[in-house]
């Protein structure tokens, strides 16, 4: 049995891990409603974004477009989005499992896929094996900024247009609510034609006639990359917020754990009390009866 | 008030920027700058860098400093995607200048064709903002 002096230690210890993880929890909480509220302020965009593209495909076919041509597929390239820290449950063990096996079952020897991997998780993991990575980003969940998604994106456009990859599939975590992320893979480029449709087909057809400046290709050719832009841009939203939501669920369960520890421990540390002050007792009672019948 | 406003919304990635009933919106065309006024035809237009200025409801001028977009005008409705955009009293100064800085650096380096490219999209990005800001 644990000497009350050992429990003691130990309980002290689990008091302050409770409060850091309690602490862990309060400001995962704090920065996953600010990651909440970001992607709220990025659907009006989305929404115009979707309306235009809707309005600019009715009047031009845009699968001539390069963007939008399927070819044979040899190299693809695939883009995990982990998180920069850990702590957060199974988040990014998920995310990098599935993406492992998605790779092997393409490409058991690896050399046709190449990885781009966003969040530093990820990085280690695909770094340290025999992964053919493109290119590595690390730290941008700290201050989430539009230019870094346009940066990424720039990067995977000129490879595909180069020919270098033939597809660009993407695979992160999906923000459903807060308890719950679910582990995502959508394909970029090229871009898949229904994700162009629109669902209204009412508004799509209030045909209006734009004086188009400079010209409704051109247009369509500046919008593409800039929707493209805006998907990256939403995937880090969601995944951040994901990530953020999964910390605070595991920080809330690890608090929780350790209420139960200290709980446990306290009725030990109790029982062994009472059980030293039980045989401190016993030894008096004895002592005296035994003075008692030598006198 | 004069019976002439429209609506002006421009929305970035981040958040939207402006959405109200304005008098005059002029926006930085590929082709050239370009005034909307009440009743302009239906337009759909690139941006490119440069300064939007827009005179709201009560005749107040506003300045926003934008690196490109779309403008789509229709119904006396005008709907600006814009990449960035940053009014006036909120640019940094200080941060913009630093990337003047550090764009002409990097274009004088003269190193990757890619490269000064960009460069010399970010300093014209960064040129602008000052502009904007009135602290050129």
């Amino acid at each position: 049995m644990a000497t009350l002096r050992e429990i003691r230690r130990r309980i002290s210890g689990v008091k302050s891990i409770q409060k850091i993880t309690k602490a862990m929890k309060m400001v995962a909480a704090a920065r996953l409603r600010r990651a909440q509220e970001g992607i709220l302020s990025a659907r009006p965009y989305a929404r115009e974004m979707k309306r235009l593209i809707a309005h600019l495909v009715a009047e031009l076919d845009p699968l001539l477009h390069p963007l939008l041509q399927t070819r044979d597929v040899k190299n693809v390239l695939l883009v995990v989005v982990t998180a920069d820290r850990g702590l957060c449950g199974a988040f990014n063990t998920n995310v990098i499992k599935t993406a492992a096996n998605h790779i092997r079952q393409q490409n058991p020897e690896l050399q046709t896929v190449r990885v781009v991997t966003i969040g530093r998780k990820g990085s280690d993991y695909f770094g340290k094996r025999d992964y053919q990575i493109h290119s590595r980003h690390v730290g941008i969940f700290q201050t989430l900024d539009f230019g870094k998604a346009r940066g990424i994106m720039a990067d995977l456009m000129s490879g595909y247009l180069k020919g270098e990859f033939d597809r660009v599939e993407v695979i992160y975590n999906e923000f459903k609510n807060v308890l719950q992320q679910r582990i995502v893979i959508e394909q970029l480029l090229p871009i898949p034609p229904e994700e162009l449709k629109v669902e209204d087909t009412r508004k799509a057809r209030s045909h209006v006639d734009y004086i188009y400046e400079p010209s409704i290709k051109e247009i369509i050719d500046a919008l593409l990359p800039k929707h493209l832009n805006f998907q990256i841009w939403r995937i880090l939203l969601e995944s951040n917020a994901a990530a953020l939501g999964a910390q605070m669920s595991a920080m809330d369960n690890a608090t929780e754990n350790a209420k139960e520890l200290i709980t446990d421990l306290t009725l030990s540390y109790n029982k062994a009390r009472q059980a030293s002050i039980t045989k401190e007792l016993l030894e008096i009672v004895a002592g005296a009866e035994a003075l008692k019948e030598a006198g | 008030m004069t019976g002439k406003e429209f609506d002006l919304e421009i929305v970035t990635p981040k958040r939207v920027v402006f959405n109200a009933q304005v008098n005059s919106f002029s926006a930085p065309g590929v082709m050239g700058g370009f005034q909307v006024l009440h009743s302009h035809a239906p337009l759909l237009s690139n941006l490119t860098i440069g300064e939007v200025k827009v005179i709201d409801a009560e005749g107040k001028e506003i300045h926003y400093a934008t690196s490109g977009g779309f403008v789509e005008v229709r119904n006396n409705k005008v709907v600006m995607l814009a990449d960035t955009a940053e009014r006036s009293d909120e640019i940094d100064v200080e941060r913009a200048k630093a990337s003047v800085t550090r764009a002409r650096e990097r274009i004088s380096a003269r190193q990757d064709g890619v490269d000064i490219e960009r460069a010399r999209v970010s300093l014209l990005r960064a040129l602008n903002r000052l502009k904007v800001s009135g602290s050129q």
